[in-house]
């Protein structure tokens, strides 16, 4: 039976946003074994363990996220719900160790069955064959009538946001190979036109806001790119907020509705130079650069009065200016620690320096995979962070405790404690987003509305009783 | 449903980039080049059979 003790009527608090995160990740065997071994069953054996602590594949951690198998036997996590942009940024990265710390029992296992091979999971967007795998943002948003409208307002941003915010990627052509800002702007677009394949829009309208729907819906953007560095991550989900919170304030956006999306996306995407313009649908081009300074300049007007000028925006701010300002420029040693696309562009041509290669030579493209290895023996990115060679927003202590720890001012909060105690007293309990359930002879849930709510007398009395059978 | 890319380029062919290979570097060697150095051994190890030996299905 769902608990009769609803709390008080729940509020929309306008200053505080729910984020969400969710990663999926490329799952390679690096074996020389003969007999086909196909992802399903590396997959299998990767969470062997988190089937016997979750009694399934598809399972709710401690620190409130969730960790499964998807599509294409690509393990995924979603972050829980954080409510600050560093929490989110240790949860994402909590994620990448989470994933990590299964590879050594796959591997025993596998060499088990006779496979001897080395387990890697990339935090990337495409495997070596084109195919592509997301990374979704999830923005709380209020709910309006006119959703689609609005959504439709981000989308320049979201088109142009690659040339800050994109991985970047070495892209191999029958005329060649060159450098652009996205992985994910081509591989996932390509398929909108045609008929066999699904239809992959930029921000997903299915209406699953996890909360109140008379309250809220959540906007899930599917255009970007899984980001390594903690900067990148920070200006990639930063930006597209401060966009929201102005869009949600009625702030009008300005018109710069493009003339073909799907078009202007590849444009941006492989126009390094940053002079490539896109279409607007007035008639006018502009460049990506244009576009961004655009938004940019609007949210500094509202800087003081619908935008609290915090440390954190501030950071987010000359972060932006300073990736604007490099492609503009054509100079990217400003951003060089800091943005995926340029830190993987300075490590590539250094690289291709020493070996007198091609661009498409497989051992850039081999670098390239090390980039996004969450191995922290194998993984580049932390080695370049060890070496100063990227900045951090937040420490490794911090991530350590986002393992196990979930945020404590959401939500998640009481998810991870129920997990935790359920776990503990060895009872069988379902969760998802939204219900906490006790099950066996008494069988009692939870439902829990409001993602903002941390606390909650209902869930005390849950655990409460947990402990006492 | 998993999602086939219609355009899958391989890696083996060897058409010409478009760009000469740059000009040998400074011999400086800065903290990158030292962490270059570190990992030059495992990336060359049969570079192109592992990259090419990384597919899977598309996902969402």
């Amino acid at each position: 039976m769902i608990s009769p003790d609803v709390p008080p009527p729940l509020t929309v608090e306008p200053s505080r946003r729910i984020f969400g995160l969710e990663t999926e990740f490329g799952l390679h065997l690096d074996t020389t074994t003969t007999r086909p071994i196909t992802p399903e069953e590396v997959a299998g054996h990767l969470f062997h363990s988190v089937v016997q602590w979750g009694r399934s594949s598809n399972v709710f951690l401690t620190n409130g996220s969730r960790l499964y198998i998807d599509v294409g036997a690509h393990p995924e996590y979603a972050t829980a719900e954080a409510d600050s942009l560093t929490d989110l940024i240790a949860l994402d990265k909590a994620g990448e160790r989470i994933v990590q710390n299964l590879v050594a029992g796959g591997e025993e296992r596998l060499r088990a069955t006779g496979v001897e091979g080395t387990i890697h999971l990339y935090k990337n967007n495409t495997d070596s064959a084109g195919n592509s795998y997301g990374s979704h943002e999830n923005y709380l948003v209020r709910r309006r009538a006119d959703f689609k409208a609005f959504a439709s307002d981000l989308l320049p941003f979201l088109v142009t946001r690659q040339i800050v915010a994109g991985a970047g990627c070495i892209t191999r052509t029958p005329q060649g190979a060159h450098f652009s800002f996205s992985p994910r702007a081509d591989h996932m677009w390509e398929g909108m036109s045609s008929a066999t394949t699904r239809s992959r829009p930029m921000i997903n309208t299915r209406d699953e806001p996890h909360a109140n729907a008379e309250l809220y819906r959540r906007m899930h953007v599917i255009v970007g790119d899984s980001t390594m560095a903690e900067p990148t991550t920070l200006l990639k989900m930063g930006s597209t907020d401060l966009i929201l919170r102005l869009m949600e304030a009625r702030v009008a956006m300005p018109g710069l509705a493009l003339a073909r999306e799907m078009q202007a996306i590849r444009d941006v995407a492989h126009d390094l130079g940053g002079t490539a313009t896109v279409e607007l649908a007035d008639g006018r081009a502009l460049t990506a650069v244009q576009v961004q300074q655009v938004y940019l300049d609007l949210v500094r007007e509202h800087l003081g009065g619908l935008i609290e000028p915090t440390a954190e925006v501030g950071q987010i701010l000359d972060l932006w200016q300073r990736g604007i300002d490099a492609v503009r420029t054509q100079d990217f040693t400003g951003i060089d620690t800091e943005l995926d696309w340029a830190i993987k562009l300075k490590i590539l041509t250094r690289y291709r320096e020493r070996l007198q290669c091609a661009l498409d030579d497989p051992r850039l493209a081999r670098l390239e995979l090390a980039f996004h290895d969450v191995s922290a023996e194998h993984g580049l990115l932390y080695r370049l962070q060890a070496q100063g060679l990227v900045r951090r927003i937040i420490d490794d202590a911090r991530i350590e405790e986002a393992i196990t720890t979930a945020p404590t001012t959401t939500r998640a909060h009481l998810r991870g404690a129920f997990v935790r105690a359920a776990s503990a007293a060895g009872r069988d309990y379902t969760v998802d987003w939204v219900h906490l359930k006790v099950t066996g002879e008494e069988s009692r849930t939870v439902l829990l509305k409001d993602p903002f709510r941390a606390t909650d007398a209902r869930v005390d009395e849950l655990i409460d009783s947990l402990a006492s059978t | 449903m998993p999602q086939q890319n219609v355009n899958q380029d391989s890696y083996d062919d060897d058409l010409p980039d478009d760009a000469p290979p740059p000009a040998a570097p400074a011999a400086s060697t800065d903290a990158l080049d030292a962490l270059l150095d570190e990992i030059d051994g495992n990336l060359q190890v049969n570079a192109e059979q592992f990259v090419r030996s990384f597919v899977q299905k598309g996902g969402q």
